[in-house]
């Protein structure tokens, strides 16, 4: 990724940019999220961005981070020049809102509802932000760290018989 | 007057046809109910989910190796390539170097795993505008493909191919006669097959102009694979993002125009014949490398022969290591993605050192593609959002996860 790219990220969002890492060589943003869809909006509209492709949403959870539970993690692809770029945005779980990708890139409606189903995370302003591949009846978010994946009865996997 | 008086849901114009959840037009489990005018749709919903299974979740809960099987049922047309892009994405975070023949050997069967996953789209797009015959035609060939896999690795649908650090073992004789016997024997086949489709009235006049996509548009909706190929963008992960040493290679991205269902089936003819090119190059280039070196050197992470396990104290220790997860893992993140059946399949993995990902995330293409179908559909008639639907190559298994 071109420095001159990064800098002025960080001069036009100077405070929104929480924090600048390249794990893997993908430059990675942590972001404000109340400033992530004008940081979406300018990378996929600034000439000098042109990030025009939305690769993927994903939601995460680290229940350890009081304040800033839930994350939204966005990919991003500047397909003319062939760089990658990742968004990450953190909220609380107790207010776990944020803004609609949907009018940016549209291709974020499906993604959003996923990350919906089973974080949550409740994107405002999206058109049909419904359950999408768990049964609509369903209470939990089933990929929250505090949902187990098997019968917590179950007294045969417990840890501390592998060691653990 | 009227003397009858309608209820209110009999003046209803529309009729509500639910498509599936089985149905054999959708070629999967998932549903769209649809408003109907006569032929013609006026609305759609999606619902999909039908064979969700978990597995974001589950990979939370099992080391490395035990994914494998988890991506294999993703998309089952090309399983192969799901589990060469996990293990790619293993290697990537684990920093492990595989030789150059494991990179050809791995291109031999992602490409072999592209042509069956293209041979049954393309064939059941012929079946659903009414041409059974190519379809038999091709099903032939893809059991010759799953003869290779069953040679290699003793699967044929759900592969569970390959180690993290490259194979399980060696390719034999038998399976690089079975290759360079399908080489040669394919082409007629596949020329065959264009020539009772490409120029066949019927088909055209059922295709073209159906389901056109803007490439604008389609970059918009962050289509990826062939059907965005098929509109004119010329992306492409294994030109764009060379993995398993695609940049040794020298092979065409073809494109289309407008994205119709034409197009589309002309895009994935083509890019059976850049494979056929891939495999052939890659077993001149795997000729010249040196014979027997099917993974990487990293005992830390490849399973020891299990000789060594029982007869020597080092392999012991890593065999039981690696089985029970304990391998050393950095707490990063990492994104990697390949050039699946029907696009961009990305590995989104989150560690935290432990034994298992902290978080995986699998970028699949059908989900992605699939969600513009319902918009697409508007004003369509119900013969051609089924042939729409059929060229889209949605998998419900990749759909769904």
């Amino acid at each position: 990724m071109e420095e001159a790219m990064i800098e002025k990220i960080k001069s036009t969002f100077s405070t929104a940019i929480k924090n600048i890492s390249d794990p893997h060589e993908l430059i990675t943003l942590e972001v404000d999220s109340n400033k992530i869809i004008e940081i979406l909006q300018f990378l996929k509209q600034d000439p000098e961005m042109g990030f025009n492709y939305l690769t993927d949403i994903c939601g995460i959870h680290y229940p350890e981070n009081k304040g800033s539970e839930l994350g939204v993690i966005y990919h991003l692809h500047n397909l003319v020049k062939n760089i990658r770029i990742r968004l990450k945005t953190f909220i609380s779980s107790d207010q776990p809102h944020i803004s609609t990708a949907t009018k940016v890139y549209p291709g974020a409606n499906w993604m959003e509802r996923e990350t919906y189903d089973f974080y949550g995370i409740i994107f405002d302003g999206h058109p049909d932000l419904r359950r999408i591949l768990n049964v609509d009846d369903m209470v939990a978010f089933p990929l929250r760290k505090e949902f187990p994946l098997e019968d917590p009865n179950r007294k045969d996997k417990k840890d501390e018989f592998f060691g653990r | 007057m009227a003397h009858i008086q309608l209820k209110d849901e009999l003046e209803k114009e529309t009729i509500t046809l639910n498509l599936g959840p089985t149905h054999p037009a959708t070629h999967g489990v998932f549903q769209n109910v649809l408003e109907i005018d006569g032929e013609r749709i006026v609305s759609g919903v999606s619902t999909i989910g039908y064979i969700h299974r978990a597995f974001e979740k589950i990979a939370e809960h099992r080391p490395f190796y035990q994914i494998t099987p988890l991506t294999d049922r993703l998309n089952y047309c090309s399983s192969p390539i799901n589990n060469f892009g996990w293990h790619m994405t293993v290697e990537k975070l684990l920093k492990v170097q595989t030789p150059k023949r494991v990179d050809y050997l791995r291109v031999i069967i992602m490409e072999l795993a592209r042509i069956s996953d293209h041979l049954i789209c393309n064939g059941i797009l012929g079946v659903d505008t009414g041409a059974f015959t190519g379809f038999l035609w091709l099903m032939e060939e893809r059991e010759h493909i799953y003869e290779i896999y069953e040679e290699v690795c003793g699967a044929r649908l759900t592969t569970n191919f390959g180690r993290v650090g490259g194979f399980e073992r060696d390719f034999n004789e038998i399976a690089f006669a079975k290759i360079k016997k399908f080489i040669k024997e394919f082409p007629p086949v596949l020329k065959e097959f264009e020539k009772l489709f490409n120029r066949n009235r019927i088909f055209i006049d059922r295709c073209v102009g159906v389901g056109a996509m803007s490439a604008e548009k389609a970059l918009e909706y962050s289509w990826s694979g062939p059907i965005l190929r098929s509109a004119g963008v010329d992306y492409d992960v294994r030109a764009m993002n060379p993995y398993s040493s695609y940049e040794d290679f020298d092979f065409e991205v073809p494109v289309g125009t407008n994205g119709d269902v034409y197009d589309r089936f002309m895009v994935r003819n083509e890019e059976m014949w850049q494979s056929l090119r891939l495999i052939e190059q890659a077993m001149d280039k795997i000729a010249k490398e040196p014979k027997g070196v099917f993974h990487a050197d990293v005992p830390e992470f490849y399973l020891p022969p299990k000789e060594e396990v029982y007869h020597h104290m080092e392999a012991l220790i890593y065999h039981f290591k690696i089985v029970m997860g304990e391998i050393p893992n950095p707490a990063t993140e990492v994104y990697h993605s390949v050039e699946g059946g029907n696009g961009e399949l990305g590995f989104y993995l989150v560690t935290d050192g432990g034994r298992s990902p902290y978080r995986l995330h699998f970028r699949r293409p059908s989900f992605i593609n699939y969600q513009v179908f319902a918009e697409m559909s508007k004003g369509a008639l119900l013969s051609d959002a089924i042939i729409n639907m059929s060229s889209l190559n949605i998998i419900a298994g990749e759909l769904d996860a």
